[in-house]
């Protein structure tokens, strides 16, 4: 079994941790088209390389980030979310038509 | 005496003299010691046939005395497939050998090997590839002359316990010989904590049985200096077999009937060789052996491997072993040596000194026998060529032959670690040429022979390991140049016989021939070679004869051995039991801090999630009647439930209604404090996934319900946002912090009254959906006005340590009103009765809003909520399914069962999600998915029932009970 640093809880085993997907931005809600919506959020990119992904430490709800090379199995870095997501998000008011 | 081969001390170091044991073998009394194998104890006993063999029936004994082989694999009563030469001899064992049939001296069966030329390599390829239909008349032949020892059903099994543990180590040794002791020593001594992992009884490894000197000296004063008796940081573990290596070093351990899961931060694998048998005609029969067998029978069981021997030799540990042969008394008829010239040891000095025949530039051709039980002879003959004995031969009379003409490095666990072989042109074995992080290999694994050579690398593998761990080492030192290994390896001790019966694969009885007619059908590589032959597949996993096809496939195909490699060895390492991988069985469970009082007033108890709550309150027999009176209890006057279980979070900050308003679909903004709203989750793909209610306490804070089996995800999901959103809130998960009851009924607020004096009660100051906190029996308590039953009644939560306290002074209050308990069993009637959905039981992973009829749900104007977007886009996809109350049409029909079919025409279109008999109403009620165009109040639809019977459902407007709900909002 694997081995994976949790930012907060330091090396635990995998067996500990939920995945929680690919980092990737969000489109605006509000102004993004049903087709683009539905790809960002049903399409994963499944890169055979360094990827980008969501975990949670599960017995914490820890979420954080790990990089990991999906073609070694190896992970790379992990740290937490803030790292990444430094400030407050506001999402656009809807347009009218709606 | 039975046991004639019996050695006076100091022979037999793991036997006690002072314990004797008997156990009984084919039916005959075998006597020995404690520290006796079954093996051992047999060959003491002059029983040297041990089992017969898989395929010819061949009488096999001892090979390896190591637990490498299959040769000894014996039937206990409640046990199949035992290593006899690992086995402790126990009292009262009840021994068989396996694979015969009649008697085991006389086995009916072993006329098979008379007709061997009509087995072929590849029998089962070739019988059955083309006439699959032949397998019906070959099946019982083939299960009843194969397949190893027999569980016996009816055998008086009684259970066993098994477990597992943890273990943590800096550094972990897996092999206890002189490598490992060396490394296990230095590492610990470099302030690692080590954990040493030894698969025999005691430390030493070839220590404790092999000869390294003419005086037979170094061994044992090697043995006392490496103790690792008393080293601080050092841990040791005997009888513990390391089976795997697995990412980051995670390696299972068995130990008896416990299965440790080690994490080590590093490991040295010193796990030794394996000796390697040489090929000639008779070779599997008892009385060949290797050599090593024989010195670990002498050594460590005390027991005189014959009486008279041959040995075959390649190398000079072959002289070892006849120095140890003449100690205990067994002569040395003679040594064929396959070098063309002797070496210059003093081991071979001190043979030769003793008058021994050492025959140079000869081999063994054949082992002769006069019953083959036991053989009774050799032929020598002088090598000619490669795997080739010329005229010239003479018989040797005797009945042991011991093989020593190489090794092969036990390198399993190196290959499930990551490992890479290759193979040394020197010493004609493979070794590791490229070792994962973290991982060190030190001693005859890693190719290093001689004796302070491998101490010398047990050194530098611990302090390696040491340093990886994260000590402080000095300058880690080299490895030694002088290895040893030169001279140990006979590069083909491969001497097909005319006459056959040379066995490559003593476990699948697979002889030379076999494997060169495999490679003349086409399977002309050693992975492909291994699944049409079977070579290699037994049970000791090639150990034995993997080597042996490697050389044959090179030779046979002309490829390089050194571009080829020993076919992929995969964990186990040996085999595991399944009271190992499943150890004792562990389902956590939950009780609510009332748990004691549903038990004293006679609950049923039923799972919920990990929970466990009161289904209801009474005799099993009386189920029914005792639910109704539950309902009717809480409808006429007043009811008590546990509802500890349901989820509770605590959303502070001052973020908490925007927070909310992105969780969930309604609008919190404007919510008053003092006021509860329904809250309903949706995921991102706008699918139902919890609801509950948000009460505000404060300006900063909601206390946000959710359902017992959804809040771990609700709170997880919560976290996931917020780690983006960044908004100002602490989510915190209280459900297990505090514990909750509902009074439920038109009393409910009389009896409340009795024990809550601090609050205003009355309907217009506690209205409905108002939430307070106040004290109730004097318990700090977060009350709330809900309708989850239909009726006036209020939840209560205080913090979990007073539940029974809260418990015993509501029922207490309330005696005067008849206040009764009731279950889960009524809450559910009571809630379907008034329509409210249970989300994962009238919801499933496809449940939309728009498909739960719940449009009321959604907040029109807020600019963002999770799944927000993608319930806009399913608004405008055509509905297919839609979840509809229900009443039946013909009231003599039987109430459905959840999950009964929901047909349009002979179509499946949806589902009974809930339904029951209402004591209130007087008829059934449910809900259902129909079909999207028989949705609307009055539709008809056909539901499928028990035994495939077809009744009609109508589509009805719920609540059914009080739908004006004016009883909740008493």
């Amino acid at each position: 079994m694997k081995v994976m640093n949790c930012p907060l809880n330091g090396p635990r085993n995998i067996s500990e941790f939920a995945w929680g997907g690919e980092v990737k931005p969000m489109p605006d809600p509000a102004s993004v088209d049903d087709k683009a919506w539905a790809d960002w959020l049903f399409l994963e990119n499944n890169e055979a390389g360094v990827v980008r992904e969501w975990w949670c430490h599960v017995p914490t709800s820890f979420w954080f980030i790990a990089e990991r090379n999906t073609v070694t199995d190896e992970i790379l870095k992990t740290y937490p979310a803030g790292d990444v997501f430094n400030a407050r998000v506001e999402f656009s008011k809807k347009a009218e038509n709606k | 005496m039975s046991d004639i081969n019996r050695l006076p001390a100091p022979f037999g170091r793991l036997i006690d003299r002072n314990q004797p044991v008997s156990f009984e073998f084919e039916g005959r009394t075998i006597t020995g010691f404690k520290g006796d194998t079954i093996a051992s104890a047999l060959c003491a006993n002059d029983q040297w046939m041990i089992s017969r063999s898989f395929k010819y029936h061949r009488p096999r004994g001892v090979l390896t005395m190591a637990g490498q082989d299959a040769n000894t694999l014996v039937q206990l009563a409640e046990e199949p497939n035992c290593l006899a030469d690992k086995y402790p001899a126990r009292n009262g064992l009840k021994v068989r050998a396996q694979n015969y049939f009649g008697s085991f001296d006389n086995d009916m069966a072993r006329v098979v090997e008379l007709v061997h030329r009509f087995l072929p390599v590849g029998f089962y390829y070739k019988t059955f590839n083309e006439k699959r239909n032949s397998w019906k008349f070959w099946e019982p032949i083939v299960r009843a002359m194969t397949g190893l020892g027999a569980i016996d059903p009816k055998a008086d099994f009684h259970e066993s316990y098994y477990d597992k543990q943890y273990l943590f180590a800096d550094v972990a040794v897996i092999g206890g010989g002189p490598a490992g002791l060396a490394a296990a020593r230095a590492a610990a001594e470099a302030g690692a904590e080590v954990i040493l992992i030894e698969e025999n009884a005691a430390v030493g490894g070839s220590l404790g049985y092999a000869r390294f000197d003419a005086e037979g000296l170094r061994a044992p004063a090697l043995l006392q200096e490496l103790s690792p008796e008393g080293v601080k940081n050092l841990n040791i573990m005997t009888g513990a077999i390391c089976s795997g290596v697995f990412s980051d070093n995670w390696i299972p351990v068995i130990k008896g009937n416990r299965f440790y899961k080690l994490r080590a931060k590093s490991i040295v694998v010193a796990t030794g060789s394996i000796e390697q048998p040489a090929v000639f005609r008779n070779n599997d029969l008892p009385g060949v052996m290797m050599a090593s067998a024989a010195q670990r029978l002498i050594r460590l069981y005390g027991v005189r491997p014959g009486r008279s021997a041959v040995i075959l030799a390649a190398n000079d540990d072959a002289y070892g072993a006849a120095l140890d042969l003449i100690e205990a008394g067994v002569a040395v008829n003679a040594i064929a040596d396959l070098r063309p010239t002797l070496s210059s040891s003093p081991l071979v000095a001190a043979v030769k000194a003793r008058g021994i025949a050492v025959h140079a530039g000869h081999g063994v051709s054949e082992a002769l026998y006069t019953r083959k039980s036991h053989i009774s002879g050799a032929v020598i003959a002088p090598v000619s060529g490669e795997g080739a004995l010329g005229a010239g031969g003479f018989n040797a009379p005797c009945d042991l032959i011991l093989m020593s003409v190489g090794f092969s490095p036990a390198g399993q666990l190196l290959h499930h670690a990551g490992a890479k072989f290759g193979y040394c042109r020197d010493s004609h074995m493979f070794q590791p040429v490229s070792l994962p992080a973290n991982v060190q290999a030190a001693g005859s694994v890693n190719n290093v022979y001689d004796l302070d050579a491998v101490i010398a690398d047990g050194k530098r593998a611990g302090l390696a390991a040491a340093k990886d761990a994260g000590c402080q080492v000095g300058a880690i030192p080299a490895a030694p140049t002088e290895r040893g290994h030169v001279g140990r390896t006979h590069p083909w001790p491969i001497f097909p016989h005319a006459r056959g019966f040379d066995f490559v694969d003593f476990d699948e009885d697979l002889k030379y021939h076999d494997l060169i007619n495999g490679i003349a059908d086409g399977y002309d590589n050693v992975e492909l070679l291994k699944r049409y032959s079977t070579v290699g597949m037994g049970p000791s996993q090639g150990r034995h004869s993997a080597v042996t096809s490697v050389r044959v496939v090179s030779r046979e195909t002309g490829t390089d051995i050194a571009n080829m490699n020993v076919t992929t060895q995969r964990p186990p390492y040996t085999p595991e039991k399944f009271g190992h991988l499943a150890g004792r069985v562990f389902d956590p469970e939950r009780r609510t801090a009332m748990h004691h009082r549903h038990l004293e007033l006679g609950a049923q108890m039923m799972p919920a999630g990990v929970w466990w709550r009161p289904a209801y309150y009474g005799a099993k027999s009386a189920r029914s009647t005792v639910i109704a009176a539950e309902v009717k209890a809480v409808r006429e006057n007043v009811g008590l439930i546990d509802v500890s279980t349901l989820g509770g979070l605590d959303v502070r900050g001052r973020d908490d209604d925007e927070f909310l308003n992105r969780m969930y679909t309604f609008s919190y903004t404007k919510q008053p404090v003092g006021r509860s709203r329904y809250v309903l989750m949706t995921d991102n793909s706008g699918v139902i996934t919890d609801d509950g209610v948000a009460c505000r306490f404060h300006d900063e804070h909601f206390y946000v319900t959710a359902t017992t089996s959804g809040v771990d995800v609700v709170y997880r999901q919560m976290l996931f946002w917020n780690a983006q959103w960044r908004l100002d809130v602490d989510v915190a998960n209280v459900t297990a912090a505090l514990c909750g009851v509902n009074i439920a009924g038109p009393k409910s607020r009389a009896v409340l009254q009795k024990v809550c004096t601090d609050i205003d009660l009355s309907a217009e100051a506690f209205p409905y959906m108002g939430v307070k906190t106040g004290t109730v029996a004097g318990i700090p308590a977060r009350l709330m006005r809900v309708g989850f039953v239909g009726e006036l009644g209020y939840e209560i939560h205080v913090p979990a340590g007073y539940g029974e306290a809260l418990w015993d002074a509501l029922l207490e209050a309330g005696k005067p009103e008849g206040i009764k308990p009731f279950g889960v069993e009524a809450q559910r009637v009571l809630r379907l009765e008034k329509g409210h959905i249970i989300v994962s039981q009238d919801t499933d992973g496809l449940t939309n809003v728009w498909e739960a009829d719940m449009p009321w749900a959604l907040a029109k104007t807020k600019p963002f909520f999770v799944g927000g977007r993608s319930t806009e886009i399913l608004a405008k996809t055509k509905l297919v399914r839609k979840l509809v109350g229900f009443t039946l049409k013909n009231a003599a029909d039987p109430c459905p069962e959840e999950c009964h079919l929901v047909l349009k025409g002979e179509e499946i279109v949806g589902r009974i999600t809930s339904a029951v008999n209402s004591p209130s109403l007087g008829k059934v009620v449910g809900l259902a998915y129909v079909h999207a165009d028989d949705a609307a109040p009055g539709s008809e639809f056909t539901i499928k029932v028990d035994g495939g019977r077809r009744i009609t459902g109508v589509v009805t407007k719920y609540p059914f009970y009080d739908p004006e709900n004016k009883r909740q909002e008493m």
